[in-house]
């Protein structure tokens, strides 16, 4: 009865945090960290995929039309060849980017975290036609909500997985502070924490870092209005001088 | 070791690094390319201290998105696509399709039966036609093959232009058909099972109808070249999609999701080969089939040797005594 209800010691092994991280061990038995585009962003993408092609097909079909039936003949094979190659050549030619994934910072990848093949990508859009039943991307959509990695079913069967491409992080600096001693020995993971801290502090209002901070206050032996400058402090010293 | 020592220490290898793959992404091989994989596993092994020394996550972010970033150049399927298309051309198709006979024959009985034993009913009663098709269609169909008021009947009637509409028509049309019967085939099955059947039928109401009512002459020659490949093509995206709605109900041993994805590699290669097989059809259909200069009998002639040589194609080739390369 007692055991059920004790806190976990700070030995066990935590929870996995609550977000979409999707982690694929390499051969060099390093983590890779991808994450994975849910439905909003995936949606918005092809809402901008679809516009071009149909700016593309009208304005071809606007010049072609003027050639008669060579032209009738160039634009059905245009219209053919957008229809169910956009995507392909597009993801296969440009890293796994059409342009509304390109706008949107997305990607299409294998589940091993390398570049969509052409195998993969053609299955993946042929099986489109499927996504879209009953009415308006109702499965692909079901499918998309329902799988914890958001595929759609084209991406079950192809193996392949929507994700944010790489963005340059903005680089954030310490505040200028004097170092201090750590009080304690830290985990990896503790001082992982802190340092974020420390890196985000910019991003966080004044009442949020103070409210923060004050968690370690006591632990820290300081009072809470000090525990921000603390923390900073031994951030600085676990970094090292610069 | 502290973080900010070790990021001075390795600073300019990762943004070496950076740059390597910058080139590399832009699909220029640099000159120190061969350099690659050291650094790549070099990188590897720095990101790993600096997960296990809880360096900040700024840096360590940093380090995972170059290990991505590596790990995509390093790891991506290089082999030429011209090589592997001529290798596909020349046995792997071929093979693949001995390989995947029981949906190729499943598919094919479907398709071709339903095809056979409606164009019989429709002969032998030719009101049945009107069970599967509207009277407009019917009408259509039979404008289309009048011997008398044909396009197709004389000589010059059709100018290359009107060549170029019809292949970029059929181009248009085939693959839309063959597609939708490969990919409804997610669906159990189902799809597949429909558009074979609904195509097969349709294609064998039309055949029959119009050798009832005489329009042998005009119907039989221009269709028997193209459809050695066209029928073909259907059948096999009908396989395809057979494939994938038997993984699904019938996984074996693999979880259903990886029982489908196995699946779905073989079927899409089957489909690159529909591809090509209705490609040619198109090409037969536009400028070969529509030419009436030609005499019914060399029509015949070549459209029989047209599907022997489809036959001999997928029965022969790719056999070699030899594991393949």
């Amino acid at each position: 009865m007692s055991a059920s209800l004790a806190k976990p010691s700070a030995g066990t092994a935590r929870q996995p945090l609550l977000d979409t991280c999707h982690l694929v061990e390499t051969p060099e038995g390093i983590d890779l960290v991808l994450h994975p585009a849910g439905l909003v962003p995936r949606a918005l993408a092809f809402a901008v995929d679809l516009a071009v092609r149909g700016a593309i097909l009208l304005l071809s079909f606007l010049v072609l039309g003027q050639f008669g039936e060579l032209g009738l003949g160039l634009a059905s094979l245009l219209f053919f060849l957008v229809t169910w190659w956009y995507m392909v050549l597009f993801e296969v030619l440009n890293q796994g980017r059409s342009p509304g994934k390109q706008l949107l910072g997305l990607q299409v990848v294998h589940d091993d975290g390398t570049p969509v093949g052409w195998a993969a990508s053609l299955t993946r859009n042929l099986l489109r036609v499927v996504d879209l039943l009953p009415f308006g991307y109702t499965l692909g959509i079901l499918s998309c909500l329902a799988h914890p990695l958001f595929k759609r079913l084209g991406d079950l069967a192809a193996g392949t997985l929507v994700v944010y491409g790489e963005r340059p992080q903005p680089h954030p600096s310490l505040p200028e502070i004097d170092a201090q001693p750590v009080p304690f020995a830290l985990q990896a993971d503790e001082r992982r924490a802190l340092l974020a801290f420390a890196e985000r502090r910019a991003r966080l209002s004044v009442g949020r870092r103070q409210e923060l901070a004050g968690i370690l206050a006591g632990p820290l032996q300081v009072p809470e209005e000090q525990a921000e400058a603390r923390l900073l402090g031994i951030a600085r010293e676990l970094m090292g001088p610069p | 070791m502290k973080q900010n020592a070790f990021e001075r220490r390795h600073l300019a290898e990762w943004q070496d690094f950076a740059r390597q793959l910058d080139a590399l992404e832009h699909g220029r091989a640099g000159a120190d390319s061969r350099h690659f994989p050291a650094t790549y596993r070099r990188l590897c092994r720095q990101l790993a201290l600096a997960e296990e020394r809880g360096y900040g996550s700024r840096l360590v972010e940093r380090l995972q998105q170059l290990a991505l970033r590596g790990h995509r150049q390093f790891y991506r399927h290089r082999n030429p696509l011209a090589a592997r298309c001529l290798g596909f051309l020349l046995g792997g198709f071929p093979r693949l399709v001995r390989e995947e006979w029981r949906p190729v024959l499943a598919a094919s009985l479907l398709f071709y039966g339903s095809l056979l034993a409606m164009g019989l009913l429709v002969y032998l009663f030719p009101e049945l036609v009107y069970s599967l098709l509207a009277p407009e269609q019917v009408a259509q169909m039979e404008a289309m093959y009048d011997p008398d008021a044909s396009r197709l009947g004389r000589f010059g009637e059709r100018s290359s232009a009107a060549d170029w509409m019809m292949f970029g028509y059929y181009v248009m049309n085939n693959f839309g058909i063959a597609f939708q019967t490969f990919a409804s085939g997610l669906l159990f099955g189902l799809g597949s099972l429909f558009f074979l059947l609904i195509n097969g039928l349709s294609i064998g109401a039309v055949a029959g109808h119009l050798s009832g009512i005489g329009y042998t002459d005009t119907f039989w020659p221009f269709v028997i070249g193209h459809g050695a490949f066209e029928l073909t093509a259907i059948a096999f995206a009908g396989a395809a999609g057979l494939k994938l709605g038997w993984a699904l109900c019938a996984p074996g041993r693999l979880r259903r999701g990886e029982a489908l994805r196995q699946a779905a590699a073989r079927s899409v290669r089957l489909i690159a080969g529909v591809l090509l097989l209705l490609l040619i059809a198109a090409f037969i259909e536009a400028y070969w089939s529509s030419m009436t200069f030609t005499g019914a009998p060399l029509k015949y002639a070549v459209g029989v040797l047209l599907w022997l040589l489809v036959a001999a194609y997928f029965l022969l080739a790719g056999r070699t005594r030899h594991a393949p390369e």
